[in-house]
């Protein structure tokens, strides 16, 4: 810090060089900082780069592998690496059929939380029920696979017959996805409800509208985008759901549409085959990371689309 | 905005008085709305209750050894003095075990309920036969009272809580009751410090640049942020593989210590703490340099402005100012990010995280698991005592987060400056 610190000989010949000392110095401990403060920031490229090369390298390895084609990877229906079958259909179904019900829980219920948050509530209530969504979001995965397991599967045995519903199963997996992704709907829908400015509110209400139809016709319309970008990125966090489907929805590849019966998705494959002593060069170790590939790009899809959502459709009020 | 249809006109037949059923839907749906965020808390609530459930509650146990027979002169083993379990101790025990013992803290520098648990751990052997969750325990004692004197005759009916000091002090085992989460709670609090190692320079530097130093008009620049915002939602077992893949696989000889010859490289297989850190790092990586950006945003530029008109260089008004003004929020947004990485599992499982591990770990080229693969390992066994255990884990678990994001609450609330 003191390398700039002006000593007295300096104040002294200035007026000689007056010119000179008001020119930009070069200081070579500036320029290395910002370089090193440069090099931090390019580990995250270097990061997304080394994902994609080590998914693509392994995943190439698969598929050029004599056992397996491109064709039968995505042509057929039975994964059973042991004995050569290798359709990743079944794992993708599962995936798609746990998704598809944890949005039927959070999307509902996320957005109402956040119309109920950003329209009605007081400022206490608000002061309440914010902290709690992120306690709600801060529990790890692992516990909502306990919870899975020891809570939501017997209630829905002791509902619809403990012969209906398997141990293990994707429709309890996905009802846990859900609510695990409620509070990230409802706080990204709450922000941008809450972006709407009141003037928009003021008018409708001016104009005799009920509270609800100021908020379900006006504000909901007015914050769109970025109610859809957050159900987007909702989609992408449940496809990516890991420890909640490896402990509840079953260890056996199988297409199905029954959410009552063991299915295994491409998280739970993945954890399960890596969670053994796998050994490296294996037609297992190159599978996952094809699974792995499919997974990226399929998330990575989703999130770029949220973002270009928000980014194209913002309303941007003054 | 056009939405609503007023009429202008002025026909008395079309204008109709319809407020009473307007104003009846906007309450049916305020209910609606309360509602939904009333199932919220009930789904939190039942978390917590499920958890809580499972880690008291009556068990039926029975002991390999029946403890009457160890008790001397009528004194029973839970009253004896320290010399005199030493001795029930060396009676009981194989010479080896005692010896294994002995190596790992001398009889007679362990306190009287040190050796106590000792006893009962090595000699008495207490199974639990059956157990039953608090709410059965606490509402329906009388018919588990029946049930157990039908169904588990010769064993004890005893409250449980499975959650105890010794829990949290034991090292793992393969038997539920003797099993306690040292060994897990130490694991993971290692791999947290490697992260935190890595991950905050790193993070508060790429950070530091995007606000501060980036010209936002250059390509690169934008394409280091869309990158950040698009890893903050890459899913975290792609990490796992990325961490399987580059620090367990390529860089063994560097992260199993082989090169300068520390921990047992033969048996690590790079499958160590410092793979699993250096893992979470780049997983945390984003969000830490997110929460950063957002602090250090958030300190007015009229503080930059004041310090470069008084002669400061960049980097002196960086250091001097705005880093001191940002640092709540940075530290804020770090432990919170922290707090993701001690409750992520699927990474560490994917990097190969041993299970059946039974010492402490050393150091960062130690073999290691962690708090939440423990927790997953004990719920994905079928046996009721590990669903206790598991419940037990969690709640330490919880518990450790807990502290941390109070921690980040008070810091937050306690030096944020407002400008």
């Amino acid at each position: 810090m003191s390398v700039i610190m002006a000593s007295p000989e300096d104040a002294q010949a200035a007026p000689l060089a007056i010119g000179a000392a008001l020119r930009r110095r070069w200081r070579p401990a500036e320029a290395a900082i910002e370089v090193g403060m440069f090099a931090a920031a390019t580990v995250s490229i270097m990061t997304t780069v080394g994902i994609v090369y080590v998914l693509s390298r392994e995943a190439l390895l698969f598929f050029v592998d004599d056992r397996v084609s491109l064709i039968e990877f995505f042509g057929t229906t039975q994964w059973q690496p042991s004995i050569g079958f290798f359709g990743i259909w079944p794992l993708v179904s599962a995936t798609f059929m746990t998704t598809a019900i944890a949005m039927l829980v959070a999307l509902p219920l996320g957005l109402s939380v956040a119309i109920y948050l950003s329209e009605y509530a007081s400022a206490r209530m608000r002061g309440l029920l914010k902290p709690l969504l992120e306690v709600l979001a801060g529990v790890p995965t692992v516990v909502y696979g306990y919870f899975a397991l020891t809570f939501m599967t017997p209630i829905l045995r002791s509902i619809f017959g403990a012969d209906v519903v398997e141990i293990y199963n994707t429709a309890s997996a996905g009802i846990v996805i859900g609510i695990l992704v409620i509070p990230l709907v409802a706080s990204m829908s709450e922000d941008a409800l809450h972006a709407v400015p009141n003037s928009l509110r003021q008018a409708a209400v001016g104009l005799g509208a009920t509270k609800l139809e100021t908020s379900v016709k006006v504000v909901v319309p007015a914050a769109l985008s970025g109610i859809a970008a957050a159900f987007i990125v909702a989609i992408s966090r449940a496809m990516g759901e890991t420890m909640v489907v490896a402990i509840a929805a079953g260890a056996r590849p199988h297409l199905t549409a029954n959410p009552f019966v063991a299915a295994e998705t491409m998280t739970g494959h993945i954890v399960r085959i890596s969670g053994g002593d796998l050994s490296y060069a294996t037609i297992d170790y190159e599978s996952i990371f094809a699974i792995g590939l499919v997974l990226f790009v399929l998330t990575l899809g989703l999130n770029v689309i949220s973002g270009r959502i928000v980014a194209r459709f913002r309303e941007v009020y003054e | 905005m056009s939405t609503f249809d007023v009429s202008t006109r002025q026909e008395d037949e079309q204008f109709a008085d319809n407020r009473a059923p307007r104003h009846r839907s906007s309450r049916i749906w305020l209910g609606v709305f309360a509602a939904s965020t009333i199932v919220c808390i009930l789904a939190l609530s039942a978390l917590m209750y499920n958890v809580i459930n499972g880690a008291f509650g009556l068990a039926a146990i029975e002991d390999s050894l029946d403890r009457a027979t160890l008790a001397v002169d009528g004194v029973s083993i839970e009253e004896q003095s320290a010399d005199q379990l030493q001795a029930v101790l060396r009676e009981h025990v194989r010479p080896a075990m005692v010896r294994r013992l002995e190596t790992e803290r001398p009889f007679a520098e362990r306190s009287r309920e040190q050796l106590l648990g000792v006893v009962l751990e090595t000699v008495v052997q207490p199974r639990a036969e059956r157990t039953w969750p608090l709410d059965d325990s606490l509402l329906r004692r009388r018919a588990i009272e029946a049930e157990h004197a039908a169904d588990f005759p010769g064993t004890r009916l005893e409250f449980v809580s499975w959650l105890s000091p010794s829990f949290v002090s034991r090292p793992q085992s393969g038997v539920a009751e003797n099993a306690g989460v040292r060994t897990a709670l130490l694991g993971s609090l290692w791999t947290i410090a490697i992260t935190v190692l890595f991950a905050f320079p790193f993070g508060l530097g790429a950070a530091v640049y995007l606000e501060e130093y980036a010209d936002h008009r250059r390509r690169i620049n934008r394409v280091i942020q869309t990158n950040i915002n698009n890893l903050a939602g890459v899913p975290s077992i792609i990490y796992g593989m990325l961490g399987l893949a580059i620090f367990v696989r390529a860089f063994e000889p560097f992260t199993s210590g082989a090169f300068m010859s520390a921990g047992d490289a033969t048996t690590a297989n790079g499958r160590t703490i410092l793979s699993a850190g250096l893992t979470l790092a780049l997983l945390v990586l984003p969000l830490i340099i997110i929460n950063s950006q957002e602090a250090i945003r958030a300190v007015p530029s009229s503080l930059r402005q004041a310090s470069f008109g008084l002669g400061a260089t960049r980097w002196q008004t960086i250091w001097n100012h705005v880093l001191p003004a940002a640092l709540p929020g940075i530290l804020t947004g770090t432990i919170l990010s922290i707090s993701r990485a001690i409750g992520e599992t699927a990474p560490l499982v994917v990097i190969g995280a041993s299970t059946a591990i039974f010492v402490d770990p050393s150091g960062p080229f130690s073999k290691f698991t962690t708090l939440p693969i423990q927790v997953y390992q004990w719920t994905s066994r079928p046996q009721d005592e590990f669903r206790n255990i598991a419940a037990a884990a969690i709640l330490v678990l919880l518990i450790l987060l807990l502290t941390l994001n109070a921690t980040a609450v008070v810091l937050r609330n306690r030096f944020s400056v407002r400008y």
